[in-house]
């Protein structure tokens, strides 16, 4: 779409707001339309110029700006915005219905009434909107009704938390900040008084909850993360993990975030992952098997070798676990395995 | 000139909006002063087509008539009345949830018109003030595989489409043509459901295993919805991977908790271990998630499964002993 073609359905939203909302404010109007205040003047202008055919004084659309308040009138052919295209109400109407979904979701009532006034409003361009399901739900409702209920009423929680990192159960206080819901899965952004820092928990990872009589009381320090860095921002303190990935293990660059992915000769890639916990990504070279070799940091492929000694040795299989590292320097050609499916994002 | 195209546009709405008359081509010409100022007819009429085009891909009803059945010219018009957004007045509680729904989409494809669709409704007299958001609720939906635009436009416009599909575990994508019913996000991750052309059934496609583009295999308007099609159950169904076996594990006492939440039974065995039964299907993907427990899981039986588990921690061993001595 070219520039005047996006320009014009802002110009024929912006007019009939301004009818409605007379004397309203430049730096407001221009927020809510997401443009800068000398785009809007400059929308201003170009309507000004505009009217009825004839195009006398008594045809144009008045506008006056004075004092950074906008007066508009003389535009009554294009007083009612333009009805919904089929892309704009099925965005909107889906992500209704979505939140309708949404485990514990309180305002359900709201949003059914919203959607049966929008879908009317819609009309024909609602046709859609059954063939798009956006299903976030979870198993969680229990949890997230608790912790719903904590934000609102500012109470702190008590976690029994799994850390799959550590294989480990945690108990813990926190002052929950917000609840999130990204990509179907539940998360509590919350300051975590066993560590005291902000954590992200993954609520299908809560295995029990409990609201405390203690007011939550999160430090002034504890800021919520800018999503739009993505919902696992590195650390500084984190360790940078260079792995080589087979064209099998391609699918670790698209779901942890990496920071450098170069294309390898193979069809497979070179990654760098920064990451929090060692253990975690000991347990994910495993998991990987001959579809990832760790480059760097030094002494983390030989702990992944540990691991998997360790392992095969519950099998019967020491001496080939022992053997197999005496020989490793010559085993170069291990084939991939079969199909590894990504698993859910975990790093907690 | 993107300025006065923008005018043109504006002066061209309000112009076939504040007649109930068809106009023809030469009254419009005369009504927008942009058209009266274009220097031959040839460039006017050229200049007009574009405009048509434009106004009829935002959603402006143009129609088509002559006024009397001994009218040959045909003119335009828009009516008011298909124009124009229904009255809409929202409570205060339905345009917060209306103001959230527009902040859910991340990815572009939606995130664009449902803001534009925001707009309209607060053009409409719709109040939506972002601090009248429930409580500490932030959801968020992503699409980035890049099939996910294209898709959604064939689904929006009832258009069979075509695409390279890898399925789990195959070495090379093998070519689909789909008859797309509906698009479905389950757990973080898309799906479109459809007919498979090829076979004549109904399948479930990962978006993110589709590699290179999407081609429109068909006309808008053609693929019809079964009656009745529940895609979420079909997308559900497909993700579930539904066991077809039990593996007997040995786990570490306190350890291996995920597998112990899935497990069908859990008995104690000596030594601080426990005995599991496990549901699964297919022993890659139950390598996958047992090897992340190393040492504390060992699987007895069956066969099958033990043997992936083992493959998978030999070939960790030999990646992981075959990077010690290289140059990294």
């Amino acid at each position: 779409m070219s520039g005047a073609t996006a320009r014009l359905p802002r110009l024929l939203a912006l007019v009939p707001y301004l009818l409605h909302h007379p004397g309203a404010e430049v730096g407001h109007v221009a927020r809510l339309f997401g443009v800068s205040e000398r785009q809007l003047l400059a929308d201003l202008t170009l309507v000004w110029m505009c009217g009825l055919p004839g195009h006398t004084p008594g045809d144009l659309i008045e506008v006056s700006v004075e004092g950074g308040r906008i007066t508009l009138a003389n535009a009554d052919t294009i007083a009612r915005p333009l009805r919904l295209t089929p892309d704009e109400a099925l965005a909107l109407l889906v992500a209704l219905r979505t939140l309708a979904d949404l485990p514990g979701m309180t305002e359900r009532d709201a949003v059914d009434r919203a959607l049966a006034k929008l879908e009317r409003a819609a009309g024909d361009a609602a046709a859609a909107v059954q063939r798009v399901r956006v299903a976030l739900e979870a198993d969680e409702e229990p949890v997230v009704a608790t912790v719903r209920d904590a934000l609102a009423a500012g109470r702190r929680l008590h976690l029994r938390y799994y850390v799959p990192g550590r294989d480990e159960v945690t108990e813990r206080d926190v002052d929950p900040l917000r609840l999130l819901v990204v990509d179907g899965r539940s998360y509590l952004e919350a300051w975590c008084r066993r560590v005291d820092a902000v954590r992200l928990f993954r609520l299908d990872r809560v295995l029990a909850v409990d609201a405390l009589e203690t007011a939550a009381a999160p430090p002034p320090a504890a800021t919520v993360r800018d999503l739009d860095a993505g919902l696992y921002a590195p650390a500084p303190e984190d360790i940078r993990v260079r792995l080589a990935l087979a064209p099998a293990a391609r699918w670790v660059a698209e779901h942890y975030p990496c920071e450098e992915v170069t294309e390898a000769p193979d069809g497979g890639l070179v990654v760098v992952l920064p990451v929090g916990d060692p253990g975690w990504v000991r347990r994910l070279a495993l998991r990987l098997g001959g579809a990832a070799r760790v480059l760097e940091p030094p002494g983390l492929a030989s702990a992944v070798a540990a691991d998997a000694a360790a392992a095969l040795a519950a099998y019967g299989d020491a001496a080939a676990a022992l053997a197999a590292l005496e020989d490793a320097a010559g085993a170069v050609d291990v084939p991939p395995s079969a199909s590894s499916s990504p698993p859910a994002p975990d790093r907690p | 000139m993107s300025a006065r195209k923008a005018e043109r546009l504006l002066n061209l709405v309000i112009c076939l909006l504040a007649t109930r008359r068809f106009l023809t081509v030469d009254q419009i010409r005369e009504a927008v002063p942009d058209y009266a100022a274009a220097d031959s007819g040839p460039a006017f009429r050229r200049m007009f087509e574009r405009d048509k085009e434009d106004l009829r891909e935002l959603g402006i009803p143009l129609e088509t008539g002559t006024m009397s059945a001994f009218d040959d010219e045909v003119g335009y018009r828009v009516p008011r009345e298909r124009y124009a957004l229904p009255e809409i007045s929202l409570a205060a509680d339905e345009a917060a949830v209306v103001g959230l729904a527009t902040q859910l989409w991340r990815m572009p494809a939606l995130a664009a018109p449902a803001r534009a669709a925001l707009l309209k409704l607060r053009a409409a007299g719709v109040e939506t003030e972002e601090d009248a958001l429930p409580p500490g609720l932030e959801p968020r939906v992503d699409g980035s595989a890049p099939a996910f635009a294209a898709l959604w436009e064939g689904v929006r416009d009832a258009r069979p489409v075509s695409f390279d599909y890898r399925r789990a575990g195959a070495a090379s994508p093998m070519p689909r043509t789909v008859e797309p019913w509906g698009i479905v996000s389950w757990h973080g991750r898309w799906y479109v459901v459809g007919r498979d052309l090829d076979r004549d059934a109904a399948r479930v496609f990962r978006i993110d295993r589709i590699a290179g583009e999407v081609r429109a295999a068909g006309p808008a308007g053609t693929v019809a919805v079964p009656h009745g099609v529940d895609l979420r159950a079909q997308v559900a169904a497909f993700a579930a991977e539904e066991p077809t076996g039990t593996a007997l594990v040995r786990v570490r006492a306190g350890r291996a908790h995920e597998l112990r939440r899935e497990a069908v039974s859990v008995r104690p065995d000596r030594g601080g271990w426990d005995l599991l039964e496990v549901g699964f299907a297919d022993p890659e993907r139950f390598a996958d998630r047992v090897v992340w427990y190393g040492a504390d899981v060992v699987v007895l039986e069956p066969p099958p499964a033990r043997a992936a588990v083992v493959d998978r921690l030999r070939a960790a061993l030999a990646a992981s002993g075959a990077g010690r001595g290289l140059p990294s």
